[in-house]
């Protein structure tokens, strides 16, 4: 006696949030059931094994032909096919764009192309998500990626309008976008250590005061690309370390300014040289595309290890940059 | 001309691609009623386009509105090829012919292909102007309303229960004949659906006129079925019940039901009165009086309104040319059997192969395929008039007199009913059966259908004179079904032979007092279990005692019936699903041999499945079974058995006696120690089931009672043996126990798996219970969370091991399996009960079983469910007492609130509606209509005929669809699975969203009554049939009820009145 078929259709259609998971995570139907054979669901139910097969590819074939509307989830909302409460209607969406930071770490800033698709693969291996699940995520970022890409206004709000996530997981798509769209270098081993939430977090800012939608709302690609004629004027800060005399005024303002402040104070004043130095040199090469790629290696070599190596506390960076930076506008030229 | 259609196209919206270079689709409609088409523009390079279209008007008799579905084809416009079809809408306009229901469909539908499937939604407007027609030889029947649920609507009353009416129509299947071999699939398929969306108007129709004839207003527990005959072509048939219902929102309605004839001429404006919304918007209101002839006016004669030669109520008597190619069921009363004598014999012949061994087990009540002799017949038609009960036994007799003059006059006193006005049902006999085998031939003439009506009404007559031997003079409960593989078909008709109150059967009569006396002498709770039949003179051997409950009348120790459980029995404990089922091999033969063969194997397995259900109630200590429904499917090699019905313990009747294992083998201590243990095992689980279903009657001295009536010998008879022809049936002696034990005798192997099989059994899990009747005995605290549900197993068998036995067990664990799973599924929904289980069980292939289940899940309030019985009944009569507030008041508020503001509430709107020359008035329901332009409304699904926590505000018209879904890439669907999920999840998005489009939030009644799958994985395809039926309904939860009740009679009026001034 096998089984033909098996179906079950209700009038509301019935989501089981653990299958659903299962799913996503992209178990095949065996794997699913081991797993929740496992989980102890069989003794609470007193089902058998049969019926936990069948209610496994019951939900898989069920997610499956919901995938198609999920690509699109406004569909979701208006489609007529599947009954399904707007509230479990919000949690298959969130679920379904919501990724692994392993997996995202992997991919961030890399060009969501098909020859980064064929290096799956090796993400798959290297992270212990499934291949599956890994494609999923891929495609969601290169559909978001290709919807909101020529899109005006926030890009926020685009990918909310359009894929209708949740605020905070709009905005991690929005950096998502944002560094595929600049192909930051992120997978460099220096850059390990930094998280998902680190870049999301860069992204944020750069998309607020670096792009073109910082300064005019009403262009195409306003928050994906970087704003040329910013990366143009960031040239004439060369002029800090070049200038002789203006390197040591900048550094003495923010020497008396910082005195007593920060606890590793000696070590910055020996370093402010070269800190300056190197920060300006990643602001100034920024026009080149190249060195756009590398903003995050450069940042890290020529500015976090120096500090890091001299065990500055967080802190005490954050008052530097802050001094840094509020005191070029007491030098001259930079009124 | 007696109307006006009218059309508007707005807008689509999700269209699939049709130019891949541009990716989009330049889509323009076309709109067909009968042969008129009209178009809209073409709407370029959009998924989404807005048309906007004019309003497309068609003028067309009211017969062709009754038939026709208007047919809405969305194309893609090509300019050098010829145009793509996307998809088609076919909407059915007959809600909008009779009044009350809906005024305008509007909304959105899915686009359906037979190839693709859904593809996109299109915004449509659909009205009807109707104008009065004087010509009362009319053919059409607009007006009449037809409800699926099988109890008197929610919001009607019913002033008259007509009865019976049937009609089917034939016709050729598109599928089969020549052209089909030259054309698509799809132009094939779609073909299909046209042709049975006609036939299916056409019978309507057919029926509403029998319907006026008999001078009704509307047809309740409408049944309408679908015959693939295959080659020989295509049946579409329909029973119902014809009723005259008032509509329970005048205050008039609640007078009680016509007692003197002064108050039934009082009640005719009332049921006039809203009949003239049916024809609303035409201005010929002066016509208005001459239009409704139906109406219920006593010195209307009858001939004048029945001119209509198609119709059939005399019996057709002409003989039957095709005699000899018919095979009968030995027991069906053949006309080709020719003489009595004949059939006798073939009775006894039937009744000496029967194993002697097997003859222990009967239940007196259960009535099969199985023929009376002359001699019962006439102790059966004597009886009616003879002596009956003891107490009030000339009240009885009076009223069974009446009754049958009443019902006499009818053909056939058949109700489709399952649930009845109370004090409409006064006893109860038994289920009665009927069924037949027969050759299918190629259907010569389609206009004259008579050898399908002759065969039908064979097995009417049959059913007819079964009640008639029980000692009733109608059937409830009556329902009608066939089996069809290749040319055999067997037809099957089964209903409870009842005893009626003649009050609801007429107009009214005299015996107003008399009845109301014999009433009082009617102990509330236990009256319909009395015996209607005479003790003395019994029409099969059963085992009468006093009733348990008012010890007066007698009562049987079983009770079988199809119809739901009377809302004032008074049931102990809670009630349970018992299934039979069984298999039985066939060897393979063609047309005669066939027919033969299954004419022989149906009598074993009528008595088997019986067998089973009596045993499993046992085991379940129970003593009545509701809902019945067996079901006999043929195949090629096969015959499948089905019975499911939901025990209940009934406080009137006596106490189940258990079942006792006996051996044939004696003087073996090892056979000994397993039957002993086998006992025990049995009786461990009836105290288990006793416990789990909380049965625990009274205990009641035998003293008080009485002892039972003495009858050593009949006790234990067969019920298909007749009266004579049965001594010679191997007696046991039963008598050695207090309680007439149920004794199963193993004797073979054969014996033994049946005995393992009925423990076999696994009762639901812990906080489920299920049921195939309408609500579940011992449970009344619903909340409102509801799961309609559709499941379809197919599992095929392994050719191997094709014994009786093997096929058994895999049937056996197919549907336990089935149940598990639906059990696994809803837990999260647990309290939960499944209601109104429906299985069926079909056999597309050689070794495929298909089993389609589909029921309602609904959660229940844990805290009130777990009181005692007794609080359980007076809870549920304190319900019934404040339901009956409800009603009362719910009447009054409106008064109070509106009249005030306008003297003739229900006229006002009536008569603005009419001066709007444009129908605007008909929009005055669009307010409450859930809006589908942002997010889409959510209709729920029920196969019962309410929401609980709800009450249902109106009745919108029936729906009734017809899908075909075929594919020729069945593994790039998701193989037989996907495919079929998809296509039943579009079915149910269609049926919700014609539902919406008629303004309402609900389908009651819903019922799958088709599911045909056909597959061919070789070819990677795969076809599948659906037919679907319920009624829509608008809902209300009665939380919000109380706003809208104050709100409603402003809300309905202003927009009309807004309407009328806009208009004029």
């Amino acid at each position: 006696m096998t089984s033909e078929l098996d179906i079950f259709v209700g009038n509301t259609t019935l989501i089981d949030e653990d299958v659903y998971r299962l799913w996503l995570d992209g178990y095949s139907v065996g794997d699913a059931v081991a797993l929740r054979v496992r989980s102890g669901i069989l003794e609470q139910t007193g089902a058998t094994a049969a019926v936990l097969q069948s209610d496994t590819m019951d939900h898989y074939r069920t997610f499956h032909m919901l995938e198609r509307l999920l690509h699109a989830p406004p569909k979701l909302l208006h489609q007529l096919i599947y009954q399904i409460p707007p509230s479990r209607q919000a949690l298959l969406i969130e679920r379904y764009y919501a990724f692994d930071e392993a997996f995202v770490r992997e991919v961030l800033g890399k060009k969501l192309s098909k020859g980064t698709k064929k290096d799956l693969d090796d993400i798959s291996t290297k992270t212990g998500i499934t291949l599956k699940s890994c494609r999923r995520q891929f495609d969601n970022f290169k559909r978001v990626f290709k919807v909101v890409e020529e899109m005006r206004g926030s890009l926020v709000d685009n990918i909310q309008q359009h894929f209708l996530l949740s605020d905070r997981l709009a905005r991690d798509y929005a950096a998502i976008v944002f560094f595929a769209n600049n192909r930051f270098e992120t997978g460099k081993k220096k850059l390990q250590y930094l998280s998902f939430g680190d870049f999301a977090f860069c992204a944020e800012l750069m998309i607020q005061n670096w792009t073109l939608g910082a300064v005019d709302s009403q262009v195409d690609d306003m928050d994906m690309d970087l704003d040329k004629e910013f990366l143009q004027d960031l040239k004439e800060l060369k002029v800090l370390v070049a200038d002789k005399d203006l390197l040591d005024l900048h550094k003495s303002l923010v020497c008396t300014a910082l005195r007593g402040k920060l606890g590793v104070f000696s070590e910055m004043e020996a370093n402010f040289k070269n800190l300056s130095r190197g920060l300006v040199n990643v602001a100034t090469k920024l026009t080149h595309n190249k060195d756009v790629r590398d903003l995050f290696v450069d940042l890290v070599e020529k500015f976090v290890e120096p500090c890091r190596s001299d065990h500055w506390p967080l802190s005490d960076v954050r008052l530097f940059l802050n001094q840094y930076s509020a005191s070029v506008h007491s030098l001259d030229g930079f009124r | 001309m007696p109307g006006k259609l009218k059309v508007k196209i707005v807008a689509g919206r999700h269209l699939p691609v049709m130019d891949r270079a541009s990716d989009l689709t330049d889509a323009f409609v076309e709109v067909k009623f009968g042969n008129t088409t009209f178009k809209t523009d073409v709407y370029p390079k959009s998924l989404n386009p807005q048309w906007n279209s004019e309003w497309f008007k068609f003028e067309v008799d009211d017969e062709d509105l009754q038939d026709e579905p208007l047919q809405i084809t969305v194309l893609d416009h090509d300019t050098y090829s010829a145009n793509d079809a996307i998809g088609k809408v076919y909407i059915d306009i007959d809600p909008l012919l009779y009044s009350e229901a809906a005024t305008v469909i509007s909304g959105w539908f899915p686009i359906y292909d037979t190839i693709h499937g859904i593809r996109g939604e299109i915004n449509v407007v659909v009205k009807v102007d109707l104008f009065n027609d004087l010509n009362r030889f009319r053919q059409s029947s607009c007006g009449v309303k037809f409800f699926c649920t099988t109890s008197i609507p929610k919001c009607y009353r019913a002033v008259i229960i007509h009865g019976f009416v049937e009609e089917l129509v034939v016709n050729e299947d598109p599928e089969y004949q020549w052209i089909d071999r030259i054309r698509t699939p799809r132009a094939s398929n779609e073909a299909r659906q046209r042709l049975i969306s006609l036939m299916s108007g056409e019978l309507q129709r057919k029926i509403g006129l029998k319907v006026l004839e008999m001078r009704g207003n509307a047809v309740v527990g409408y049944l309408q079925c679908f015959d693939l005959e295959g080659e020989s072509g295509l049946v579409v048939r329909a029973i119902g019940t014809a009723c005259t219902l008032d509509k329970l929102s005048s205050p008039a309605a609640f007078l009680p039901a016509c007692n003197s004839p002064s108050k039934e001429m009082k009640e005719i404006p009332f049921n006039e009165d809203p009949n003239p919304n049916t024809h609303s918007s035409g201005p010929s209101t002066p016509l208005k009086n001459q239009t409704y002839s139906f109406s219920p006016s006593k010195s209307y004669s009858r001939q004048s309104s029945s001119s209509d030669t198609d119709l059939s109520l005399t019996p057709k008597t002409a003989p039957y040319p095709q005699g000899p190619r018919i095979y009968l069921c030995p027991s069906s009363p053949s006309l080709s059997c020719g003489s009595l004598h004949l059939k006798k014999s073939c009775l006894l012949l039937s009744e000496s192969s029967l194993p002697p061994h097997h003859s222990s087990l009967v239940s007196p009540v259960l009535r099969k395929s199985v023929s009376f002799s002359e001699e019962l017949f006439l102790a059966a038609s004597g009886m009616g008039s003879g002596s009956a009960g003891k107490e009030g036994g000339p009240f009885k007799a009076l009223l069974r007199q009446q009754t049958q003059s009443a019902l006499e006059q009818r053909e056939f006193p058949f109700f489709t009913l399952t649930a009845f006005p109370p004090g409409f049902l006064v006893h109860v006999g038994g289920v009665v059966s009927a069924r037949s085998v027969k050759l299918l031939d190629r259907i010569h003439n389609p206009d004259e259908p008579e050898t399908r009506d002759a065969w039908w009404a064979e097995i009417r007559q049959e059913i007819k004179s079964h009640a008639k031997a029980l000692g009733c003079h109608a059937v409830v409960g009556y329902s009608e079904s066939t089996s069809i593989c290749e040319e055999v078909c067997i037809l099957s008709a089964s209903g409870t032979a009842a005893v009626l109150n003649p009050r609801f059967l007429q107009d009214g009569t005299v015996e107003g007092c008399l009845e109301q006396r014999l009433e009082e002498n009617l102990p509330a709770g236990c009256g319909f279990c009395h015996i209607p039949y005479d003790e003395l003179n019994m029409p099969f051997p059963a085992h009468l005692t006093y009733c348990y409950n008012c010890r007066k009348q007698k009562v049987p120790d079983v009770l079988f019936t199809t119809i739901d459980l009377p809302t004032d029995a008074t049931v102990i404990g809670k009630g349970c699903l018992i299934q039979a089922r069984l298999c039985r091999l066939k060897k393979k033969a063609q047309a005669e041999a066939n027919a033969t063969a299954i004419s022989n194997l149906l009598p074993f397995m009528e008595y088997e499945v019986h067998t089973q259900l009596m045993n499993k109630l046992k085991l379940k200590g129970m003593n009545a079974l509701f809902g019945l429904r067996i079901q006999i499917t043929v195949g090629e090699n096969m015959l499948m058995g089905l019975a499911s019905a939901t025990g209940v313990y009934l406080a009137a009747l006596p106490t189940p006696g258990g079942i006792q294992i006996a051996g044939k083998t004696p003087n073996d201590g090892s056979y000994e120690q397993h039957i002993s243990h086998m006992q025990k095992k049995i009786n461990d689980t009836i105290a288990k089931n006793k416990e789990l279903y909380e049965i625990n009657p009274p205990e009641i001295s035998e003293e008080i009672i009485g002892s039972p009536i003495p009858e050593p010998r009949q006790r234990s008879r067969l019920l298909r043996s007749q009266s004579e022809s049965s001594d010679e049936v191997t007696e046991l002696d039963l008598s050695h126990g207090k309680k007439d034990a149920f004794v199963l005798e193993i004797d073979d192997t054969d014996a033994m798996e049946d005995v393992h099989s009925l423990l076999t059994d696994v009762p639901p899990p812990s906080g489920f219970y299920s049921c195939n009747t309408e609500i579940m005995p011992g449970i009344n605290n619903w909340t409102s969370e509801i799961q309609m549900f559709t499941s379809v197993r197919v599992i095929r068998l392994s050719s191997l091991n094709l014994t009786n036995q093997a096929l058994n067990k895999n049937f056996n664990d197919l549907c336990e399996n089935l149940l598990k799973s639906l059990y696994f599924k809803l837990r999260s929904m647990i309290p939960c009960c499944l209601c109104h289980v429906n299985f069926t069980v079909s056999l597309p292939e050689d070794e495929l079983i298909q089993v389609t289940v589909t029921a309602v899940a609904i959660t229940f309030d844990k805290n009130q469910a777990l009181q005692t019985t007794k609080a359980h009944v007076e809870k549920s009569l304190q319900r019934a007492s404040t339901d009956n507030e409800e009603l009362l008041q719910f009447p009054l508020e409106l008064c109070s609130d509106s009249l005030p503001s306008h003297p003739f509430p229900p006229a006002k709107a009536v008569t603005v509606e009419k001066t709007s020359p444009m129908g605007e008035g008909n929009f005055r329901n669009r307010s409450a209509a859930p809006c589908a332009n942002s997010t889409v409304g959510v209709v729920k699904m029920t196969p019962l005929s309410f929401i609980p926590g709800a009450k249902i505000t109106k009745y919108l018209g029936i729906i009734n669809m017809f899908f075909i879904r075929e594919t020729t890439s069945l593994r790039e669907e998701g193989g037989v699975s996907g495919f079929l999920h998809a296509f039943i999840a579009e079915v149910f998005a269609m049926v919700r969203a014609h539902v919406a489009a008629l303004g309402g939030n609900a389908v009651v009644s819903y019922i799958m009554k088709q599911c045909v799958f056909m597959e061919n994985p070789n070819k990677n395809q795969a076809q599948c049939l659906i037919n679907v039926s319920g009624d829509a309904v608008v809902f209300a939860r009665e939380s919000e009820l109380e706003v809208v009740s104050t709100q409603q009679p402003a809300a309905n009026c202003q927009p009309a009145c807004t309407g009328g001034e806009v208009t004029t």
